[in-house]
């Protein structure tokens, strides 16, 4: 398919232009003229006065979109503990696999038999478990291997993974090797109730604008999900399903994890696992306005994130950086401390129930997203608000 | 050693902004530049030649103008620099696009391939990884350090959400490196005027002997259906009073609501 502009058509008034985020049209001749840099985004069709504008379609579109069945979750597991997200992704899978009338699937790499046993409680249907000690730790290569040896062999119509660290790079991989096609970091997916393709919706354009993004041929549908955002389904003790053992046979690796070195400090408990958080940005003003931070987190039991502005001035460790190129969290409280709120910034937080907003500025943006707001100065009101947590607290 | 960064020109993101009425992006006067991470790439691609001895090749896909990243990647200090230009590329999803990559890499030849861990722009972070699927070497993503380097194999430190895993690898391999590994330098004059004269090389579809089919729109499994502004909610109570006053009225609130 490609777009294409009738020159009869085209009166030259340019609304396309503006209409497009991909900067794909040109004005030639006083006639638009769609350029390579078009991503089939449809957004210039509706825009057109004239209606000049049209998809053209191509036989390649016709292509045999190959059966599949089944909605595969697969599960990341570090130190045999399963990751949050993929009990996620279970809630989330279980209700697009009820829509098509398929079954939920889930695959887990290492960890145990008892692990395999949670994923049923947590909705799988079934279990694909491969408990090699090649797998235990994770490596792309032979990650990317045995899922794509799975996928050729059992056909799943949709396989989902975590927009963590290892499922952003191993699936890119599987995609790769099975001319599948993979929507990285979505915050939503639902289903085509016309075609039953899946639609994946993610933030593009350093979250400044969501796209919807579906594979209207290749299977499976490969997507990465970003951690947060999709609720964990029920769990149920007494949930029965079966589980399959996979041999790793045949599988070998040429890259060779040495070491697994853990550098995080007890008290930073893990950011999205986080209830209450306190952030800190620029406001701050430095590592001591940090310092108060820590305060008040522990007095609350928090854990300290901060915005990309104070990691890139060097007052915290860049894996305590919330938003678009750090960590999406969805705490019940997040406390923004001297944060502006740049959209980057708000698209790694928005989904926390509560949002309380401190910040001398009563137009930062931050403000928009906050439950609660307080205009002042964070070295005078964070200190305050220790203290009388701390009162509260007894 | 023959080492390649991979590099793509993008918008300097943080400047785009949206126009709440039309629902459209606000383009206008958005400079271009190296994706942020790639410049890290460059710099790794750089100290690893100052190390083994070799070349240092960049390689981007684009439209013409992406011509500008490449000379400033040479100004940096890399030795050429080639640009695979096609309209048949046009509409390329990550994986046209990666695999489009790979051809010109095969072409090229490469023992370390190096690569941002993503783009700004899209954000995927999957060209990398799939680069090195097609190839059929291994890749290791978010290089925090390379702890040694030499013709036949590397050890690297890749950053994870708790801590790093400390990896050894074969050569040929593809890294994917993040902003920690290094602070780029900044061109030299001598680099400025090497980046003038420089010759860059042009590769169409023809080139790499690419499979029509998989190139461009038709190679790209992804579709974008539609685009959207992101919503924000309108629910918030600006807390009145002095210092003292909006305090206890938020600990109020929040005691009411179970939350401490």
């Amino acid at each position: 398919m490609y777009i294409k502009v009738n020159k009869n058509l085209c009166s030259g008034c340019e609304a396309c232009l503006q209409s497009c985020p991909y900067d794909a049209i040109v004005m030639k001749d006083g006639k638009a003229e769609i350029t390579e840099l078009c991503q089939l985004c449809r957004a210039c069709l509706s825009v057109c006065p004239e209606g000049a504008i049209s998809e053209v379609k191509e036989a390649s579109d016709a292509r045999e979109t190959a059966q599949g069945k089944g909605v595969w979750v697969f599960a990341e597991q570090r130190d045999g503990k399963i990751a949050g997200v993929s009990l996620e992704l279970l809630g989330a899978g279980k209700g697009l696999a009820e829509k098509l009338g398929t079954e939920l699937v889930a695959v887990l790499f290492g960890g145990t038999a008892g692990d395999a046993q949670e994923l049923i409680r947590w909705g799988a249907e079934r279990v694909f478990h491969c408990d090699d000690p090649l797998l235990s730790a994770f490596n792309d290569e032979p990650y990317a291997a045995l899922l794509s040896k799975l996928i050729v062999e059992q056909k799943p119509e949709i396989v989902l993974t975590g927009a963590t660290p290892i499922g952003r790079s191993f699936f890119p991989r599987v995609a790769a090797k099975l001319r599948a096609g993979l929507t990285a970091d979505c915050t939503s997916l639902e289903i085509d109730a016309e075609t039953g393709n899946l639609l994946q919706i993610r933030p593009a354009f350093g979250g400044n604008i969501m796209a919807t993004i579906f594979c209207p041929h290749a299977r499976p549908q490969m997507a990465t999900v970003r951690p947060r955002v999709m609720k964990r389904g029920e769990y149920d003790p007494a949930r029965k399903g079966e589980i399959v053992t996979v041999s790793a046979k045949g599988i070998s690796s040429r890259t060779k994890v040495v070491e697994t070195v853990k550098e995080v400090a007890e008290t930073a408990i893990n950011l999205q696992d986080a209830n209450i958080i306190v952030a800190g940005g620029r406001g701050m003003g430095g590592e001591k306005g940090f310092q108060l931070l820590n305060e008040l987190a522990a007095a609350l039991g928090a854990s300290v994130a901060a915005s990309r502005a104070a990691v890139d001035e060097g007052w915290i460790p860049y894996r305590h950086q919330v938003g678009q190129t750090g960590k999406t969290v969805g705490p019940k409280i997040y406390i923004a401390c001297g944060i502006s709120g740049a959209v980057q910034h708000l698209v790694g937080m928005q989904s926390s129930d509560i949002i309380i907003a401190i910040n001398k500025n009563p137009d930062a943006p931050i403000f928009s997203v906050a439950t609660y707001g307080i205009v002042g100065d964070v070295h005078e009101i964070v200190p305050m608000l220790t203290k009388k947590i701390r009162d509260v607290k007894g | 050693m023959r080492i390649v960064v991979c590099i793509k020109q993008v918008p300097d993101s943080a400047e785009v902004r949206i126009n709440p009425e039309t629902n459209t992006l606000i383009r206008d006067g958005v400079p271009t530049i190296i994706n942020p991470y790639d410049v890290h790439a460059i710099e790794a691609g750089l100290q690893i030649r100052e190390k083994t001895g070799g070349k240092v090749t960049i390689l981007t896909m684009g439209p013409p103008q992406a011509e500008a990243a490449l000379r400033d990647a040479i100004a940096m200090g890399a030795d050429d620099a080639v640009l695979l230009t096609d309209r048949a590329f046009a509409g390329s999803d990550t994986w046209a696009t990666a695999y489009t990559l790979s051809k010109a890499l095969a072409h090229i030849g490469a023992d370390v391939i190096l690569c941002g861990k993503q783009a700004i722009d899209g954000d995927t972070a999957q060209v990398g990884p799939e680069i090195a699927e097609f190839m059929d070497i291994p890749h290791i993503s978010y290089i925090r350090k390379i702890v040694d380097v030499s013709t036949d194999k590397l050890v690297v430190q890749r950053l994870m959400d708790d801590g790093f895993d400390l990896l050894e690898s074969s050569l040929p391999v593809l890294l994917t490196v993040v902003k920690e590994l290094n602070v780029p330098r900044m061109p030299s004059l001598k680099g400025k005027m090497a980046a003038k004269k420089a010759e860059i090389k042009k590769m169409s579809a023809a080139d790499i002997n690419a499979a029509e089919s998989d190139l461009g729109l038709k190679g790209s499994p992804t579709q974008v259906k539609n685009i959207f502004a992101p919503e924000t909610k309108k629910d918030r109570k600006m807390l009145e009073g002095t210092g003292e006053e909006k305090i206890n009225t938020l600990v109020k609130e929040l005691v009411g609501l179970k939350c401490i």
